[in-house]
């Protein structure tokens, strides 16, 4: 009886452990392609290489942030050669004047990994004010 | 075999601290080698990015603003302070939000101002300086007052998280992403020079420019020299729409055109006496 008792108790258990899996089966919860306007194709250079910069443009816009509003240098000249302007919105050699559809380049990604960044609270897509 | 490993074992003392020495020479040396190699390898691409201000940024030792009070009328006011509130996004409370746009914002108390730059009697821009018997006109002039971007600055000392911090080019500017919205600042500045937001300011900006960012809720701001613009090579926004009446120029450079004013003029500062030194004079 009390063997019964136990495996029940096991099944119930496995199948609670396992509900993010077998709840998310057929759902479609693939990660999002990552779509580049024409013009970030065009450039095919961004300050770092593709994979640093999913893993590091936190850290690039702390530090730009820093190297702005501390020590007024604006340009960035990366290690690829290329130069910036460290500046997320403003001016066509900015984050958005070059990946020039929020929705499609930061929003997809941040959605899907369940990030809130609270950027745009303040800083403005040029797109949607313009409008 | 045997031998051998006994030979190494029988390293001298002397020998020893030889080869650390050594080694700790080359080890110093390595930060030094690398910087010598990346500094003269020069190049298009260098191994560590480089930041600089752009090449046609202005530059000061230390900022500083001269306003020629006879030069001040009231289209003066109005075009300085609507050329700073588009610059800079200030929320004017005293608009009807887009009710499409921004549905269900909550009324706003029209009491409530975000002040950059702004018009002040005489008497409340110089309390300290109201003679008994004061030149008629004073009492009628409009002052633009601001921040004065002090050189010993009450509000930078005040801020515990240095959200407000003074450059070495003498602006008095504020990081927005650090402000925690405690509001020392806002008691220490004797001039009443900061404001903070409330609420959401968005609905209240009538055309929001792309240029400067909008704040968020329980932030504090003020005027920042227009830094931004400086750093582009353009004048501030209100020199640009003063008329001549207002002259932004480095204070510490004898021959600079607000030396040069401040040379041949009487001029005077807000509330001197506080030992806050402000930078922005006020041509009598």
């Amino acid at each position: 009886m009390s063997k019964n008792a136990i495996i029940a108790g096991l099944v119930v258990f496995v199948i609670a452990a396992l509900f993010p899996f077998w709840f998310n089966i057929g759902g479609t919860n693939a990660a999002p392609e990552i779509e580049l306007s024409a013009k970030a194709k065009a450039a095919k250079k961004c300050v770092l290489d593709k994979y640093d910069m999913r893993a590091n443009h936190m850290t690039i816009l702390d530090d730009w942030r820093d190297s702005v509003v501390r020590d007024s240098d604006r340009m960035y000249k990366s290690t690829n050669g290329k130069e910036f302007e460290m500046s997320l919105s403003t001016g066509e050699n900015s984050c958005l004047g070059c990946h020039t559809d929020k929705e499609k380049f930061c929003d997809r990604c941040h959605n899907y990994a369940s990030v809130a960044p609270y950027c745009w609270e303040c800083h403005t897509d040029p797109k949607e004010v313009t409008q | 075999m045997k031998k051998s490993r006994k030979s190494f074992l029988k390293k001298s003392r002397r020998s020893f601290l030889k080869a650390a020495g050594i080694s700790a020479v080359a080890i110093g040396a390595a930060p030094a080698i690398k910087a010598v190699a990346v500094a003269s390898g020069g190049g298009s691409a260098s191994s560590i990015p480089v930041v600089s201000p752009k090449a046609e940024a202005l530059t000061a030792k230390r900022w500083g603003m001269v306003i020629d009070t006879s030069k001040i009328t009231d289209e003066v006011v109005e075009g300085v302070t609507a050329a700073c509130r588009n610059a800079h996004n200030i929320p004017d409370f005293t608009i009807e939000p887009d009710a499409e746009k921004y549905p269900n914002t909550r009324p706003a108390k029209k009491m409530q101002e975000i002040k950059w730059i702004w018009e002040e009697h005489y008497q409340y821009a110089f309390p300290e300086m109201e003679d008994e018997f004061l030149a008629e006109k004073y009492k009628s002039l409009p002052f633009l007052v601001t921040c004065n971007h002090c050189k010993n600055a009450p509000c930078v000392q005040a801020c515990p998280t240095k959200a407000t911090f003074k450059r070495e080019d003498g602006i008095v500017i504020m990081d927005f992403h650090r402000c925690i919205g405690c509001r020392f600042c806002m008691a220490a500045c004797p001039y009443g020079s900061r404001s903070f937001n409330f609420r959401d300011s968005r609905p209240f900006i009538e055309k929001i420019n792309p240029e400067f960012p909008v704040r968020s809720k329980g932030v504090v701001e003020k005027c920042n020299l227009c830094a931004e613009r400086l750093a582009k090579g353009e004048q501030p926004a209100c020199v640009e729409a003063s008329e001549g009446a207002i002259v932004v120029g480095d204070l510490e450079n004898p021959e600079s055109e607000v030396r040069v004013l401040l040379n041949e003029n009487y001029a005077i500062r807000r509330k001197q006496e506080l030992g806050t030194e402000p930078s922005v004079y006020y041509i009598m």
